[in-house]
């Protein structure tokens, strides 16, 4: 392997982003993208997660025995994801009640186990630690996409700010409520894709 | 004279558009206009020398003729609507339409003034429906150096005789807009769309701006005046016969003369152009009647139903089959060639689903007065799982004949 650190954090956000090219993680993406503070939230949740279990099972990957390794890597993540759960529920209470379920359902997000079982079990603690980060920076960075045109759009506002005073608040924009329905984010993510596979033809699929 | 020098003037500048020529990039614009304009100049370089008659722009064209009873309705209608509650208000309409209004007359009795009144409506939607596609259409097609198609005229005149008249113009082209891009371009263009185009800008908006899309105040185009479709009149019914709430006869309703989506009030107007579409054979008889069989079918099982929980379950079949979009969206959208099922028998499930779903929408779910949309939506999103089954069993039953 002969990508740098550097590289490792990058290629995440662009090349190889784990939402527009593999294509994982898509159900939290359509779910918690109606605001942008739940989306920052949830990108960090997973970014810490993805990091801190890829970091955990890079370094006992020569005690895991391969006929278990699954088994073994969702109790790691399910450690890391109820401490998650846990510190949000006891310090941002209402944000725990908004994002609900999906903080839970980190442990079923295809990201965890991809970066587990693609790259930590096969490679060093640092770089699979900075290679979950990065998988967990390009995750937030289309989840906070998303989010912006369907806050802005879809309720007039910025991390709970209003920029457009809404039509039925007396002001003179029509929300968008298409937008504010969680079907909106397939049409936003493939809008993303398409504009990223646009500007770097490599990623492309060949029919 | 005229079209003979600007015949030959097309023909002149071909050499810049064809392979090499300067233009090339914008060969499908030249193709348009000429093909527009004139006849084709292609022919067939080698034998067999036979064409078929019905080509793509043959069938586009008569889906439009087929179209003009439901136009000539919603111009008719609208503006008869407006007129009707401008007299009983003593109002005029507001701004430029009452401009050209204070010319012609407000008078619910006057063919003229509803047919301008409509006009003022239907006209403006019309245009920004037509002028948002084809820039789309446009960009598309010199991307990809596809050819312009017919089909989107039928799209552009299918789409705002679903729309209420007071749709705002800029909602009406957003939703053009992702109809056109989401439902037909990504997918590769003309014959390629999985979904009927029309309906997707129409679901967009409806779900985008639903305030402006569904309710009791946008179906006549006067400022204040509340006037619910019928199908929203029988539906608020809480208990009694739901027909006892609709302030209109059924002739009234089998002709059209009641507020609604422009284009759709008429049944008639749909049944004569199901006539054309029929004799042309362009659209599918089996869909148009598994539909019907399927409402049907639906409507009595419904009305089976012991102590039901609203009145609309006892809504009577003859009833349901000409209020809200039912008629049109059978005779025009359901049976869209490239949505629908292909095989004989996928179109009778496809048809049947199509009628069940409309009937179930309408009558269990009291969010959606109207169900058509959706359903034929649905519908088309079957449709290949439908052919597909079709063609399994119809392999696996000449595998065991034939071994």
């Amino acid at each position: 392997m002969a990508e740098t650190n550097k590289e490792l954090l990058v290629r995440s956000i662009f090349k190889r982003n784990p939402i527009t090219l593999l294509v994982l993680g898509i159900c939290s993406a359509l779910a918690v993208t109606g605001q942008m503070s739940t989306a920052f939230v949830m990108s960090i949740c997973v970014t810490v997660v993805v990091a801190f279990s890829s970091l955990t099972i890079s370094i006992v990957r020569f005690q895991i025995p391969n006929t278990v390794r699954i088994g073994i890597q969702i109790m790691v993540i399910a450690t890391l994801v109820i401490i998650v759960d846990q510190i949000l529920k006891a310090f941002y209470y209402e944000l725990s009640k908004q994002l609900s379920i999906f903080v839970g359902l980190i442990i079923t997000n295809c990201i965890v186990m991809g970066r587990a079982e693609g790259y930590a079990m096969s490679n060093p603690p640092i770089p699979s630690f900075i290679d979950g980060i990065g998988n967990g920076l390009g995750y937030g960075f289309i989840l906070m996409s998303v989010a912006f045109v369907r806050e802005l759009f879809g309720s007039g506002s910025v991390f709970g700010y209003e920029v457009f005073k809404l039509s039925t608040n007396g002001g003179w924009y029509i929300a968008n409520g298409m937008l504010v329905l969680p079907a909106s984010a397939f049409f936003l993510i493939a809008l993303i894709i398409w504009i990223i596979r646009f500007l770097d033809p490599e990623q492309q699929e060949k029919s | 004279m005229v079209m003979n020098s600007l015949n030959k003037f097309f023909l002149s500048l071909k050499p810049h558009f064809d392979k090499g020529g300067r233009l090339e990039r914008y060969y499908p614009l030249y193709e348009a206009t000429d093909s527009f304009l004139f006849s084709t100049t292609k022919s067939t370089p080698e034998a067999p020398h036979i064409r078929d008659a019905i080509d793509l722009k043959r069938i586009m064209i008569t889906v439009i003729i087929a179209l003009i009873p439901c136009t000539i309705m919603a111009l008719w209608n609208t503006g008869y609507q407006a007129n009707n509650a401008l007299t009983t208000l003593g109002a005029m309409p507001e701004g430029w339409r009452g401009a050209i209004m204070s010319l012609v007359g407000i008078d619910p009795q006057s063919l003229i003034s509803n047919f301008v009144h409509g006009a003022l409506y239907f006209l403006p939607i019309y245009l920004v429906v037509v002028i948002t596609g084809s820039v789309w259409e446009l960009l598309f097609n010199l991307i990809r150096g596809h050819e312009f198609s017919e089909a989107f005229l039928v799209t552009s005149l299918l789409l705002p005789l679903t729309l209420p008249p007071t749709i705002p113009l800029w909602q009406v082209a957003i939703g053009t807009s992702f109809g056109v891009v989401f439902a037909k371009e990504v997918f590769g263009g003309v014959g390629k769309n999985f979904m009927n185009p029309a309906l997707a800008c129409r679901a967009f908006i409806y779900f985008a701006y639903p305030a402006q899309m569904s309710g009791d105040k946008i179906w006549v185009a006067v400022d204040g005046v509340s006037s619910a479709t019928p199908l929203g009149a029988a539906a608020a019914v809480q208990n009694g016969v739901p027909t006892q709430a609709l302030d209109i006869t059924w002739w009234q309703a089998f002709l059209g003369i009641m507020p609604g989506s422009m284009g759709e009030t008429s049944t008639l107007a749909c049944l004569i152009g199901a006539a054309l579409l029929l004799i042309t054979g362009i659209a599918s008889w089996r869909i148009m009647l598994s539909m019907l069989l399927g409402a049907v079918v639906t409507v009595f099982c419904f009305q089976l139903v012991p102590d039901p929980p609203s009145a609309l379950y006892a809504l009577p079949a003859y009833w349901h089959l000409v209020i809200g979009g039912f008629a049109f969206g059978l005779v025009f959208m359901a049976t869209d060639p490239v949505s629908a099922a292909q095989t004989q028998t996928g179109q009778w499930f496809y048809g049947l689903l199509i009628g069940f779903l409309t009937i179930l929408i309408r009558v269990a779910n009291p969010a959606y007065p109207e169900g058509v949309m959706l359903a034929i939506l649905m519908g088309n999103v079957f449709a290949p799982l439908f052919d597909y089954l079709v063609i399994r069993a119809n392999m696996k039953r000449r595998t065991l004949r034939h071994g």
